[in-house]
């Protein structure tokens, strides 16, 4: 469990993150949800220490995240698997050694089993003859399961997904947020995606938050998105036409 | 204000840079790696500048001190401290500010604007360590090789164009280069080559590492990379010759 209280993150003058708290629960799918620029990314980042919150805490497993010393931070880092919205894969490593990278740097095992361990990964992720391709010779589903293989490598408790199927194909989106979705089950990992995408949210949004302007403005699961009085929220979730028609039908 | 920001910067980042590395296995996996890929793959280039210079030294050595009461065998002497004491170090250093520095620059600017640095991080890496020390010790451990390297090329361009030329005959040129010859200006070239080594490889890989947005501010670093440590080359080159040699 990731818990979020009261985050401020300023960048100068500019304050982002306005006072943002919320639990994100192990086991689930947390989403957060937002348009391009309400801060999401911000929080993410924040969230997994990338970037330094103003004021606020920020506790995983009742730890505070601020108390932590180096050393400490670096143990809990191993905890963390992350997907990055481009995927960021090392490009000079194949697919292989990029899932065996964090097993080659924090874990003394024989080079048969990292290999095991690294290729279990690989399956998990339904990855096939990829394993000593480079990642430009590979696709933009197979980069992002590639990243998911490599964040799953280390067992890790939490997992975070920044717009984990932005530059992708509704039916590949799809597939990766289903993966995510049995994985984070599998593991009893606590999950938080970063999305603006709504098929995502009507997929696997077992609880969500939605941010706007730095604020967060509601908290529910995907079966209430649906009857929010909430302007702000109704102007997001029905941009897109289809789900205006799937509205003024089931009106 | 802006170099005091920079220079403040740069001294956090070589603190985080000179960490204990996380294996010392990789680690020094990566220091082969670099060794080829800064040093080895710089062979040509530091070669086929050093055999011109050579020449060039030679040739003009020899046309403006044409006169009958000068030996010839000067020209060689001439030619080669000027090899030792100047082209060998600090030209060739300004040569690899620009071919090894814009390469630092730009891997290490792209891999943080596609969020491979923060993937690092992420994982719990020390990511300035991870993939700049390993750069830092490789290059300064190949640079005096090349070096030597280029200072023997360089004597033979000069032998060459002397005898092909017949400007300077081969038995002049010979005795010249081992006439008066002062062994500390090879280890004061060493010197040099290594403190430069040091700056192009840091200077280089903070621009990187500091970049942020796109690929353009990615070609941008690698300018300014270029243009600090040429610069820094040249300061450094001033303070160390009036050490060493003062």
């Amino acid at each position: 469990m990731i818990e979020a209280i009261n985050i401020r993150k300023s960048f100068g003058d500019k304050e982002i993150l306005k006072g943002i708290s919320t639990v994100f629960e192990q086991g689930k799918t947390n989403l957060i949800i937002g348009q391009s620029g309400s801060g999401k990314t911000v929080l993410l980042k924040s969230l997994v220490g990338l970037h330094e919150i103003s004021s606020g805490d920020i506790r995983y497993d009742g730890q505070s995240f601020l108390d932590l010393d180096n050393t400490q931070k670096k143990r809990l880092r191993q905890d963390i698997g992350m997907l990055f919205q481009g995927s960021a894969l090392f490009d000079s490593m194949t697919v292989e050694e990029n899932v065996r990278f964090p097993l080659d740097m924090f874990t003394d095992w024989s080079d048969e089993k990292k290999r095991e361990r690294a290729n279990f990964c690989i399956n998990r992720v339904n990855l096939e003859n990829a394993n000593n391709k480079f990642p430009s010779e590979i696709s933009g589903g197979m980069q992002k399961r590639v990243a998911i293989a490599r964040a799953i490598s280390l067992n890790p408790k939490y997992l975070f997904c920044d717009e984990p199927n932005s530059g992708l194909d509704p039916r590949t989106a799809i597939v990766i947020d289903e993966l995510i979705h049995e994985i984070t089950k599998e593991f009893g990992m606590t999950t938080i995606i970063n999305t603006h995408d709504m098929n995502s949210v009507m997929g696997i949004g077992e609880s969500i938050i939605f941010i706007y302007q730095g604020n967060k403005l509601w908290e529910g699961t995907k079966d209430d998105i649906f009857h929010v009085q909430n302007k702000e929220l109704e102007d997001f979730i029905f941009a897109s036409k289809l789900f205006k028609k799937v509205r003024d039908n089931n009106s | 204000m802006r170099i005091l920001f920079h220079l403040g910067q740069y001294t956090i980042f070589l603190k985080n840079v000179f960490k204990k590395p996380e294996k010392h296995s990789i680690f020094f996996r990566q220091i082969v790696r670099e060794i080829d890929k800064l040093g080895i793959d710089s062979l040509g280039i530091v070669m086929i500048i050093s055999v011109f210079m050579g020449a060039v030294i030679t040739l003009q050595t020899a046309y403006n001190i044409d006169m009958p009461i000068i030996p010839k065998y000067t020209v060689g002497l001439a030619a080669r401290d000027s090899i030792l004491l100047e082209f060998s170090s600090t030209i060739v250093g300004l040569i690899l500010a620009g071919k090894v520095g814009s390469n630092i620059a730009s891997e290490i600017g792209t891999m943080r604007v596609t969020e491979q640095i923060d993937a690092l991080e992420i994982m719990g890496v020390n990511p300035a360590g991870y993939l700049v020390l390993p750069k830092v010790v490789a290059f300064v451990c190949i640079i005096p090789f090349l070096v030597i390297i280029s200072m023997g090329v360089g004597i033979t361009g000069g032998f060459l164009a002397g005898s092909l030329t017949g400007e300077v005959p081969a038995p002049e040129y010979i005795y010249g280069i081992q006439y008066a010859f002062i062994p500390f200006y090879v280890a004061y070239a060493l010197i040099k080559s290594v403190v430069f080594a040091f700056l192009i490889s840091t200077i280089s890989a903070y621009w990187g590492y500091h970049v942020q947005g796109g690929a353009l501010e990615v070609g941008r670093a690698s300018t300014k990379a270029v243009v600090a440590s040429s610069i820094q080359i040249l300061l450094f080159n001033l303070i160390l010759t009036q050490l060493l040699l003062a």
